[in-house]
């Protein structure tokens, strides 16, 4: 076999794809869920229920997409250079850090959520300079260098919570102290548990948008992801456009654990993620790294992790069955956007 | 310092050097094979993972240990056909594929697991591979010690022997090569790419699955969640820190572990009590860079790897 590109794809198939590798990883789900001795359809019930049933249902669902839209805004920012930042879990800890370091006494009100913001934003950068400066310095493949400071920046964590960082009145567990007041992100409507952190991702998206829209680094960044040699080329500095590229990304990374602190946790534990670095990967592909579509995916893909807690817990299918389906809906989906472009021939 | 002497001239040292090495070297054989056919398989995590849980889970199920071996190696070459139907014929990233495999492995392990053990809070032991007497060899005074593996252990390296005689001596591993380098010298030839790319991979990924089954056929006799934690993306680095040859790969793995027996030995003398604990957990992580950045200068990567091939095409 070998592929043909499609010259001018049809709607149909541009969009019927898409659609048809959902439609495959919600068969996916029924097959697991088979398999797990339940009744298929009402699994695929609880989980839409469990995400988004009741009022409180989906509080819980914006509150988990709310790391979620920051780590895939960072992926999808970077993957559009064909920068593979794969560190975005450790990115998001260093802006847990910072949002301890400065949230617990050192600043006051007004300056404590600002500043701290915007020095998880830096550390969250600085954090993926490192690997960045190595591969345009020395060509040192980013994804195994941004993987592995995943794991040195989660021991990182473990020694300053048992450590420097430690709760004094932590009864032992390795937590921080809690943030002061000040320094905790209100609720964005009285009495509804959604904090502010959520409005701030969708600004994100925002701003995103418009820098790829309608900045000459969003085109630049553009050009460089797709060919980087006709860009070098054209006489664009690639190097110094992957390292904007790459302060853009760490940073976002960083404001989903700075906004996990200060809107939901109010401390830092190294429980923090369940792996939203990661997730942040399948947030972005299922958006086609758009970043406006950060927003739905990251929101489909919190539900469905809320709802799997849900449902696990009536129907006995392991709560697992999240992660499956994530990982397959993004194999499915990188298949089905490339036979959008192409088609299989024989010979 | 002396110390550190007692500890680098006892047996016990080298004997757990060697062990450690083991499921590193399988696993870096693994995708030592992939990337000289011109795929990078990111997936090497999750697959050490699924493998770990496959061979554990079919010999709690009753089969001997050399059937859960087998078992875990059929496990990886799914996970690796997966991969490489998606990366060869389709030509898609590399990268997200991986990824995308190595959580698919890594959630599939935990899910199975939940079903088939659903209210167990510790994992149930296995009986695991014992140390072999070796006739002659088990006697001999310090090396007999050191000398005292398992029979996955010798075969590991053995399988490194035969990664490298297969690589540089036989036709196929010629082609494989090429087909790392340039691949449509190959396809001139009237040989498959894809068909080799593919079994590449397939094969590779079987290799990996057999090294995460060491952990839990021969290292701990359970099977944890985290526990290939990060094994597979240090694999990565000692593929390249072995310029892409079985034998300075494995001489990297065994530099690895001994870094890693070191340091646990390490933790429990005057001066490792004073440093934290963490540290030492992440020195294995820490070395992994300065690895990928001492060699980074020389360019010895396969020409064509992370390259898609599409016939025809120029």
């Amino acid at each position: 076999m070998r592929l043909e590109p499609v010259a001018n794809p049809s709607a149909a198939r541009r969009l019927g794809l898409p659609a048809l590798a959902l439609v495959a990883t919600l068969g996916v789900a029924m097959g697991l869920a088979l398999l797990a001795g339940a009744n298929p359809l009402a699994v695929l019930g609880q989980i839409a229920t469990g995400a988004l049933g009741s009022k409180l249902a989906i509080l819980e669902t914006l509150n988990r997409a709310t790391p979620l839209i920051f780590t895939g805004l960072a992926v999808a920012v970077a993957f559009r250079a064909k920068l593979w930042n794969i560190g975005a879990e450790a990115q998001l800890y260093a802006g847990a850090i910072l949002a301890v370091v400065l949230g617990t006494g050192v600043l006051g009100s007004p300056w404590v959520l600002p500043v701290s913001a915007l020095a998880a934003m830096l550390a969250g950068a600085a954090l993926l300079l490192g690997p960045v400066l190595l591969k345009t310095r020395l060509g040192v493949d980013e994804v195994v260098t941004t993987l592995l400071l995943n794991f040195i920046m989660l021991l990182f964590v473990s020694y300053l919570l048992e450590g420097p960082m430690k709760d004094p009145m932590g009864m032992g567990w390795p937590k921080s102290p809690a943030l002061i007041p000040e320094a905790r992100l209100p609720r964005i409507v009285e009495g509804l548990r959604l904090h502010w952190g959520f409005a701030l991702a969708i600004i994100a998206a925002v701003v995103v948008w418009v820098i790829q829209t309608r900045t000459t680094l969003g085109f630049e960044i553009r050009a460089v992801g797709q060919n980087p040699e006709a860009a070098r080329f054209a006489g664009m500095p690639v190097n110094a456009v992957l390292v904007k590229t790459a302060l853009l990304s760490g940073g976002l990374a960083a404001l989903a654990g700075w906004s996990e602190v200060a809107g939901l946790k109010g401390h830092l534990s190294s429980d923090l993620s369940p792996g939203f670095g990661y997730t942040g990967i399948i947030v972005a592909m299922l958006a086609l790294l758009h970043p406006l579509g950060v927003i739905v995916t990251a929101i489909f893909v919190a539900g469905i992790f809320v709802g799997s807690d849900a449902m696990s817990r009536a129907a006995g299918v392991p709560t697992y069955i999240a992660d499956m389906l994530m990982a397959t809906a993004l194999l499915f989906m990188v298949l089905a956007i490339l036979l959008t472009r192409v088609r299989v021939v024989r010979g | 310092m002396s110390a550190v002497i007692d500890i680098l001239i006892s047996a016990s040292f080298w004997a757990a050097v060697i062990r450690i090495a083991s499921p590193l070297i399988l696993a870096t054989m693994g995708e030592l094979i992939c990337e000289r056919a011109g795929v990078l398989n990111l997936g090497i995590e999750g697959i050490m993972v699924i493998g770990a849980f496959t061979g554990w889970m079919a010999v709690y199920q009753g089969l001997p240990l050399w059937g859960g071996v087998a078992v875990a190696m059929a496990a990886g070459m799914m996970f690796g056909l997966l991969h490489s139907t998606l990366t060869v014929p389709f030509g898609l990233s590399q990268h997200v594929v991986g990824l995308g495999v190595t959580l698919l492995a890594t959630s599939s392990a935990s899910f199975a697991y939940r079903l088939m053990l659903p209210e167990v809070t510790s994992p149930p032991k296995i009986a695991p591979f014992q140390p072999l007497n070796v006739p002659g060899l088990s006697d001999l005074p310090w090396l007999g010690d050191a000398l005292s593996q398992t029979a996955l252990t010798w075969a590991a390296f053995a399988v490194a022997g035969l990664v490298a005689w297969v690589l540089y001596r036989t036709p196929l591993g010629l082609a494989v090569r090429a087909v790392g380098e340039k691949p449509a010298a190959v396809e001139a030839q009237g040989l498959s790419v894809t068909g080799l790319r593919m079994g590449a991979v397939i094969v590779g990924s079987g290799l990996m699955a057999v090294g995460g089954a060491f952990l839990t056929l021969s290292a701990f006799s359970s099977f944890f969640f985290e526990m290939v934690n990060g094994r597979g993306w240090i694999c990565i680095a000692l593929v390249v820190f072995g310029a892409w040859k079985p034998g300075k790969a494995v001489l990297g793995a065994i530099l690895f572990a001994a870094f890693d027996a070191l340091q646990i030995r390490l933790q429990q003398t005057p001066l490792g009590a004073a440093l934290p604990y963490q540290l030492f957990l992440a020195l294995p992580f820490i070395l992994s860079v300065l690895a990928l950045i001492l060699m980074s200068r020389r360019a010895e990567v396969p020409a064509a790897l992370m390259v898609p091939y599409n016939k025809g095409e120029r």
